[in-house]
């Protein structure tokens, strides 16, 4: 078992929720706010021939939430090397050898 | 060789493929059968997610229903795509910390209480099930279409097949028969895309090649009659695109045999990560549906409507699925002609069924682009594959249930490890083969049913998952208070809702729910959930010291509560 280690556990928690709640504001925005509250003045745009509010809720909002998670995915992995609470193969060993 | 053999070919040559890794991939403990030892990779693991998570419905239904539907098909594109980052964010790294088995497991271990992990058992059968049920009514459609059997034959083969890599390897098999699957589900998806898209722009890729198409299908639909096809909220009010969307993200990530998926990666980073691969492999299906619904309902316009009946239905794709029973022409105003809202239908007045069914667009796009035959087959394949995988994640997920949470955790604590692989073997046949019988006699509300499953999920998981991972103070009365008024909340108004479709009433009891209609309310349902949850744990005693530290614990890839000793250990069974 790891021995006790000492790391600032409020602030990397603080850390975990601010970057959680920041990338949701995202998917809030691409999402609910710019695909369909404001689709249609949007739609005065256009990207390539598709009106803009039509595209971000058919194309683009999908494009965003795929980099959203794997943003999210890395920062943490960084937040974690950071406070050195990142898993090592010791900890990450696979339930029972052989299954 | 003609469609058909082909067809045999390729649905036989993937359904070897699939036994064959089942027989690899044989488990020996319980550990294997339902976290696939917890040995999974990330991109390995996303792929899995990516079929186990597109149904039949995705493949086969939703680019029809985005064609029909136009921009408020959106619902169903941000719907299912945007719960990945729920889950990803707010889920799946605190849930693989926790380590267990199953979604009961942890509402079972985080609000300390019996009861409470029953009744998210009751909640997890009655959501999976009715979603497997129609899986396996999709296998057996898909059967009877391609390859000329009946239903009952249908179903019965994709029972025995799903039976055999489920029972043999438990979620290890099932999950790499998934990623065998996707393959086969996603090559057989975009090439008819590709080829149309090709065909009709000379750009080979269908999400660039729709700026030049849909300008020319909204100035073709508003010319013949129909809806102008990117306009917003002409099939749905803004209210309820918003509250179907949320219901359908939310219902995301609180549905079990998704969230199960995360249990079965080696550590919390990876899935993190798996989650990203997931929604990257499940993205580029359905980027392209929207693109598939443009191209074939541009060409349909173009090429159909407003031609003589006569030369319409001598074309040969006409020809073959009218034979199936999903196209059927109708001279609704009598002109010897097939208008365009004879084609779509249109909502009056006056209301006009539409002739062409929505699987079509994707069934029949690959004969409209005039793939060879050995491609058009491979679609069969491909809907096969999405059902069956979808079907099997569910699977475990019901079993496991009975399996593991109630009788490994509640009936026989005491049991070894050889005798609950048994027991998870069993349950495992009975279920597939119950669902294989409601696949063969869907109770009438089957296909309703499903799309509620999301509302459900948003309505009784979600939020007690969520306050259960990041607020230490929501205790098991809490939980039970809100999943309960959460699940009845919404079972009742949907019940009163659908009452004609569900009862066989006259009339439903209610038109909607102050302008929200059934797919949305599951999301007044969460709200619900969250609010009695608050309220009733503020109410009753804190949670015990041991699972604040729990909590605290989770929130750690590597060590727990600085000062403490717990650990949940990384899966280990019965700590």
């Amino acid at each position: 078992m790891t021995a006790p280690h000492t790391f600032d556990h409020e602030r990397y928690w603080r850390r975990t929720i601010t970057r959680i709640l920041v990338l949701l504001a995202v998917w809030l925005l691409v999402g609910p706010v710019m695909s369909i509250l404001f689709v249609e003045p949007l739609n005065r745009f256009s990207i390539g021939g598709v009106p803009f509010g039509f595209w971000m809720g058919q194309q683009g909002s999908i494009y965003v939430f795929v980099a959203l998670i794997f943003v999210n995915a890395w920062l943490a992995d960084r937040q974690d090397r950071e406070f050195d609470v990142h898993e090592t193969p010791e900890t990450t060993r696979q339930v029972v050898g052989e299954h | 060789m003609g469609i058909q053999e082909w067809t045999y070919v390729m649905v036989g040559l993937t359904f070897a493929l699939y036994i064959g890794i089942a027989v690899v991939t044989r488990v020996k403990t319980t550990a294997g059968f339902y976290v696939a030892g917890q040995g999974v990779g990330a991109v390995a693991n996303g792929m899995a997610t990516a079929a186990d998570w597109m149904s039949a419905a995705s493949f086969i239904s939703m680019a029809g229903s985005i064609a029909f539907m136009g921009y408020d098909g959106a619902v169903y594109l941000m719907g299912w795509t945007g719960g990945y980052v729920l889950l990803a964010l707010l889920l799946a790294p605190f849930l693989r910390k926790f380590g267990k088995y199953t979604v009961p497991d942890f509402v079972g271990d985080r609000y300390y209480s019996s009861t409470a992990r029953v009744v998210a058992v009751v909640a997890a059968i009655f959501v999976s099930f009715t979603y497997v049920a129609g899986q396996m009514r999709g296998v057996g459609i898909v059967f009877s279409r391609f390859l000329g059997v009946s239903i009952e034959v249908g179903v019965t083969i994709g029972m025995v097949l799903v039976a055999f890599y489920a029972v043999l390897g438990g979620m290890k098999g099932v999950t790499y028969t998934q990623i065998a699957q996707y393959m086969v589900l996603i090559f057989a998806y975009l090439a008819p895309a590709i080829a149309i898209a090709f065909l009709l722009t000379n750009n080979p890729f269908p999400q660039a090649a729709i700026g030049e198409i849909l300008p020319k299908l909204n100035q073709i639909t508003v010319d013949l009659g129909l809806t102008h096809y990117a306009r917003a909220f002409t099939e749905l009010s803004m209210l309820n695109v918003l509250f179907i969307t949320i219901a359908l993200m939310v219902g995301t990530a609180g549905l079990p045999h998704v969230i199960v998926r995360f249990y079965t990666v080696r550590s919390v980073a990876a899935a993190r990560w798996s989650a990203g691969w997931a929604l990257l492999f499940i993205a580029i299906l359905y980027t392209t549906a929207p693109t598939i619904a443009i191209f074939a309902k541009y060409v349909i316009l173009r090429d159909l409507a407003g031609q003589p009946m006569a030369a319409v239905q001598a074309v040969p794709w006409v020809q073959n699925w009218t034979e199936t029973g999903l196209i059927k022409l109708q001279d609704v105003n009598g002109n010897g002609i097939a208008d365009a809202p004879e084609l779509f239908g249109s909502k009056g007045p006056p209301e006009v069924t539409a002739a062409i069914d929505r699987d079509i667009i994707v069934l029949a796009t690959p004969e409209i682009a005039r793939l060879a035959p050995w491609l058009i087959a491979l679609v069969a394949a491909g809907g096969l594959a999405a059902a069956l995988s979808t079907a099997s994640g569910l699977l475990i997920v019901i079993s496991s249930a009975i399996a593991h949470d109630i009788y490994g955790q509640l009936v026989n604590p005491a049991a070894d490890d050889r005798r609950r692989l048994l027991v998870g073997r069993i349950t495992t046949t009975v279920a597939v083969v119950v669902a294989g019988y409601f696949g063969i006699n869907p109770p009438g509300f089957v296909a309703e049913v499903v799309a509620f499953a999301f509302g459900l999920a948003a309505a009784s998981f979600f939020p007690v998952i969520i306050l259960g991972i990041f607020w230490k103070r929501a205790t098991k009365q809490g939980a039970i208070a809100g999943m309960v008024t959460g699940l009845a909340f919404t079972v009742a108004v949907i019940a009163m809702i659908r009452a004609p479709q569900i009862f066989g009433a006259g009339a439903p009891v209610i038109k909607d729910f102050f302008g929200i209609n059934a797919q949305g309310v599951g999301t007044v349902g969460m709200f619900l959930n969250f609010a009695v949850m608050w309220v009733v744990s503020l109410l009753t005693p804190p949670p015990p010291a041991e699972v604040q530290a729990m909590v605290e614990g989770i929130r750690y890839p590597r060590v727990m509560r600085p000062a403490g000793t717990f650990n949940p250990t990384h899966g280990q069974p019965g700590v």
